[in-house]
């Protein structure tokens, strides 16, 4: 069995002398009523050995898959040698928020290069340190734009499901209410929207691309939403933004998103990387750690944590928000993931992920797969398929492909990106081929 | 250190009121205030035409380390705010009794608040 | 001072490259992107050193001692990361079929069980990204679980004075008014006090345990049978859990809901700030409340939700790796979770008895892991406060302990040496603070003007937050 307690018996020994105690008296201070009698349930401790393997067999039970059609929310992408060995740093992996400006500001200038990098990339005033991930984002975004007598927020109905049911998690005990936008043809109607814009309505928010991976019509939104009150909450896919124009030159509020796509795992779902950008005008209104550039006592540039009065820790009851951690590592990781690829890898990624997918698209088309919605998309898309999805699923499978996500029967949520070669889109084709004729 | 200027009312939570005309009134934060929150780095203003009553919360007053909620000491509409606290908030540090935060269009009822000499005893017994 | 990343571009740049593609454009008309993108262009050598120096401004608790209260920055086993790192962990899918991902159920079963025989509780989620996450969740799951009984006078949460600030905001954003209980003068809830503020209106008491002065409150079962009695809920916050294991269960005690920290007292990396990990353990009756996304007995799929869920918290299934992590740590310690926290014990009360000769204890009684010393005797003598102290502590490889927390405390200094440091480190540490007090005594204006060794000297908070420069400007 293992410890990381460093101390001898002896050690023990000598300290609890020193300090007039025995073990006894040291836990004297937990009553008798809530102490636990007997020893905990749980087997003896294990080697480092034994525990690895028990760890392994666990992670052996999982299917790795070799190619991944699969998004939906969670994006494979090539990650790097140099961000996996750079971000395993153990400077960086074992510190805490970096409260000491001055022991810390390693930590501090690579979460501000991460809110430099999102700011630029969405062309916004300013980013957050990070949030947990894109949907708590969304939802942390919504929190921002309350205002007197305005509570009512309009959701477009193509959100990643997921992303509507944390907003209406984190609102049920508010006093807020929640109208969806409709979609049309798969795209957010802005008729939809213009319908519903009141004097109660202080936000609108709406996916570009969108759950089924469609491009909205982003520059309607913007004009369509006329009173200054209402913000205009875009949530993007940060990858994207290596082709698509960026939220700050169509005239988005706040921008939000998750940033997994950027060297970080698959990882069954986290941790992942929420991020949130904003105009000069609401900025004291981001929740979560901000890091600021400022001088030291010698007029030297320096990073703190900055605009600390908005969080809980000193606001307590009358914050906006509870959040007191970001995801620092997975900031940083993504920060390092685009110093890696840098802008013309990134509009790489972006464009392959955007051929490829389109080229399924067609290809599925020429085998009997018909495109669900008739629209622009990026590089996820939607398919009816001609034989039952989970049949998909299964024949895929066989060949270590995850498949599109299933949405129903008959209908497949495909994504592509630069990790799937371009013969893979051939045989991937030649195998469901099988199936439909087979 | 922590001076009360006469003739100007205040509320316990160190607020000041100043008559400026017979129904205008000038609201800002007595020296003890400022003292205790330190460097003040941004006042959350409140609007033009907003109605504040006295004793209820109108804006906020942040330091590096603290947010301190700013009450009213008089009752009536909005009818200025201090725009250049938005870029400079220190100051209030540095002029607590010369610069007001909100000009006020309203009517004074001082039997809520203190004179400068029940301030000053207010001050002593409190701290 | 290092240069920003983006100081180091040149054009032409590029560390790493795609395989070439050759499949027809697509053209995005109207969408696309007519600007540049402003990101730096660096080659593979320079981003190494650019972020080889940045680590080499960061201190870890890899880098050196760091006693940072209410933290928990215990040592981070390097085996945790590996496990973390497997391929069948870190590359699979959150919206695999269930069938591909058997492994990973198995885990967290594992690590769910492990978690409620630790706590006393019957069922966890672990799905809460964080333990702020994780009071948020257990909120919304006390105003469900009030409701469901239509009882919806219940407004109110109590939240002691000493608390941490998320508890007071979790509470808010779950729709509650919060009520502030006192300490007493041994730093325990006020008893009196307690009995007078709850009422009917009482939707739940937060409370931690050993509480933020690192203190057991000896009157604890007497807190939940008041709370209990006037129909309300118990929430404990797990940030101290690591002081208790196996020794101490917060569902022994009374507790309806707990979260945890992973990130403190399961030992994943804190990562400069995140991520962390906050799994919400419940009572049986709470468990039909629990968020959808959670891996629950009876429960067809992971997309499911229990009869009367409060939601989904975040997307997929919480910080997954992180939870890994975590069971590994309880693999490797077993039974043995014990002994952690007894020398978790044993190290804060062996720091606390060495320095009170030289240092105020705020509250003098044995503590468990942790203790909070008062400088506001020094701050008026020498007008040294308490982060002049911690300043001149950086100068020393070592982390100052948390300042100015719990508030009820002034000039508060916070120590939480943790059971992973040995005898030699806290005997340093011990003789430093020491030796600084002396200084204050001698040369007050050198703790004053500290640190002098570190990249930057006193950073100007002030500045920063007046004029407020969040991002990179090129010059």
């Amino acid at each position: 069995m293992g410890t990381y307690i460093p101390h001898t018996k002896q050690d023990q020994i000598d300290m609890l002398t020193s300090i007039s105690q025995t073990w006894d008296t040291l836990l004297s201070t937990i009553p008798s009523n809530v102490r636990l009698k007997r020893e905990l349930n749980l087997p003896e401790g294990l080697s480092e050995f034994e525990v690895y393997h028990k760890m392994k067999a666990y992670a052996s039970e999982n299917v790795v898959f070799n190619t991944i059609l699969r998004g939906a929310g969670a994006y494979d992408h090539y990650i790097p040698s140099v961000v996996r060995h750079l971000s395993a740093r153990e400077e960086f992996v074992t510190a805490y928020t970096p409260y000491q400006s001055e022991l810390s500001q390693g930590v501090l200038q690579s979460i501000f290069e991460f809110q430099s990098m999102m700011a630029s990339l969405t062309g916004m005033d300013a980013a957050n340190a990070s949030v947990y991930d894109g949907a708590t984002a969304a939802a942390e975004a919504i929190a921002m734009s309350y205002e007197r007598g305005r509570r009512t927020i309009l959701l477009s109905a193509a959100l990643h499901p997921q992303t509507i049911e944390v907003i209406q998690t984190y609102t049920q005990e508010l006093d807020v209410t929640i109208k969806m936008i409709d979609t049309v043809d798969g795209r957010t109607s802005i008729e939809s929207m213009s319908k519903q814009l009141d004097e109660s309505v202080c936000a609108v928010l709406i996916s570009h691309p969108n759950y089924f991976g469609i491009l909205e019509d982003v520059k309607g939104f913007r004009t369509a939403i006329i009173d200054s009150k209402v913000k205009y909450i875009v949530s993007v896919n940060p990858m994207t933004l290596g082709r698509l124009a960026n939220p700050g030159s169509y005239g988005a509020d706040i921008v939000v998103g998750e940033a997994q796509p950027f060297g970080l795992n698959l990882a069954f779902g986290g941790p992942y990387l929420g991020f949130m950008c904003t105009s000069d005008k609401y900025v004291r209104r981001l929740p979560g750690r901000i890091v600021g550039q400022t001088v030291d006592s010698q007029g030297k540039r320096a990073f703190t944590l900055t605009l600390q009065a908005r969080e809980q820790h000193i606001r307590r009851e009358k914050a906006s928000s509870s959040i007191c951690s970001n995801q620092a590592h997975c900031a940083l990781t993504a920060a390092m993931y685009l110093g890696a690829i840098g802008p013309q890898g990134l509009k790489e990624v972006a464009t392959q992920c955007a051929n490829k997918a389109h080229a399924l698209a067609s290809k599925l088309e020429s085998i009997g797969y018909t495109l669900t919605y008739k629209q622009p998309f990026f590089h996820e898309f939607v398919t009816t398929t001609p034989v039952n999805t989970a049949l998909i699923e299964q024949t895929l499978a066989d060949h270590s492909i995850l498949s599109g996500l299933i949405l129903d029967d008959h209908h497949m949520l495909w994504c592509v990106s630069e990790t799937t070669s371009d013969d893979k889109l051939d045989e991937i084709v030649a195998i469901l081929k099988e199936v439909h004729h087979g | 250190m922590n001076s009360v200027k006469e003739g100007y009312y205040y509320l316990s939570t160190h607020e000041w009121v100043k008559q400026e005309s017979d129904t205008t009134f000038l609201v800002g934060i007595s020296d003890f205030a400022q003292h205790a929150l330190g460097d003040i780095v941004y006042v959350a203003l409140p609007e033009v035409n907003d109605n504040v009553k006295q004793g209820e919360r109108f804006c906020d007053v942040e330091s590096v380390k603290a947010v301190s909620d700013v009450y009213s000491p008089v009752s009536g509409t909005i009818t200025e705010i201090n725009t250049s606290l938005e870029d400079s908030p220190e100051l209030l540090n540095q002029d607590p009794y010369g610069v007001w935060i909100m000009k006020v269009e309203g009517s004074l009822d001082t039997s809520g608040l203190l004179d400068s000499a029940a301030y000053t005893l207010h001050l002593e017994n409190e701290h | 001072m290092a240069k920003l990343i983006f100081e180091l571009s040149s054009l032409g740049h590029q560390a790493v490259t795609f395989p070439p593609s050759h499949l027809p454009s697509v053209s995005f008309d109207e969408f696309e992107n007519q600007g540049n993108i402003d990101l730096p262009e660096i080659a593979e050598i320079d981003l190494v050193r650019h972020y080889i120096g940045l680590s080499k401004m960061a201190h870890g608790v890899d880098t050196g001692f760091y006693p940072l209260g209410s933290c928990t920055m215990k040592y981070n086993p390097k085996l945790n990361e590996d496990v973390a790192s497997l391929e069948g962990f870190a590359k699979i899918h959150p919206l695999q079929p269930l069938w591909s991902v058997q492994g990973n159920l198995k885990a967290m079963r594992h690590l769910q069980d492990a978690l409620s025989e630790i706590c006393g509780m019957d069922e966890f989620t672990l799905q809460p990204a964080a333990g702020a996450h994780g009071e948020f969740t257990g909120m919304l799951i006390i105003a469900a679980y009030h409701r469901q009984n239509n009882d919806l006078k219940r407004t109110k949460v109590i939240v002691p004075d000493a608390a941490h600030g998320t508890n007071p905001a979790s509470a808010v954003m779950a729709g509650f008014d919060v009520v502030t209980v006192k300490s007493n003068a041994c730093g325990g809830v006020d008893l009196d006090e307690l009995r007078s503020l709850v009422d009917e209106n009482t939707a739940a008491l937060m409370l931690t345990n050993p509480n933020t002065l690192g203190l057991f409150d000896p009157n604890i079962k007497a807190i939940a049978d008041l709370v209990h009695e006037a129909g309300g809920l118990l929430y404990y916050d797990g940030a101290n859990l690591n002081a208790i294991m196996g020794l101490s269960r917060p569902g022994d005690m009374g507790f309806d809901v707990v979260h945890l920290n992973l990130h403190k007292t399961f030992s994943t990396p804190h990562g400069g700030g995140g991520p962390g990990s906050g799994p919400v353990g419940v009572k049986t009756h709470l468990i039909p409340y629990l968020p959808k996304g959670s891996y629950l007995k009876d429960l067809p799929t992971l997309e499911s939700a229990p009869s009367l869920s409060i939601g989904r918290m975040r997307s997929f299934h919480g910080n997954f790796l992180t939870t890994m992590r975590a069971l590994t740590y309880i693999l490797f310690n077993g039974k043995g979770l014990k002994d952690v926290s007894m020398n978790a014990v044993l190290n804060a009360n062996y720091m606390m008895h060495q320095l009170s000769d030289v240092y105020t204890v705020a509250y003098p009684q044995t503590c468990m892991h942790e203790f909070v010393l008062t400088l506001e005797k020094e701050k008026d003598q020498y007008n040294v406060s308490a982060k002049d102290l911690s300043k001149a502590m950086l100068d020393h490889n070592m982390h100052p302990p948390t300042m100015y927390f719990p508030q009820i405390v002034h000039e508060a200094l916070m120590i939480e040496p943790n059971e992973t440091e040995s005898k030699a480190t806290l005997d340093e540490a011990i003789s430093l603070l020491k030796q600084l007090h002396q200084t204050m005594i001698d040369d007050p204006s050198y703790l004053q003007n500290a640190p002098y060794t570190t990249p930057v000297l006193r950073v100007d908070d002030v500045l920063a937050a007046r004029v407020p420069i969040l991002k990179y400007h090129k010059e």
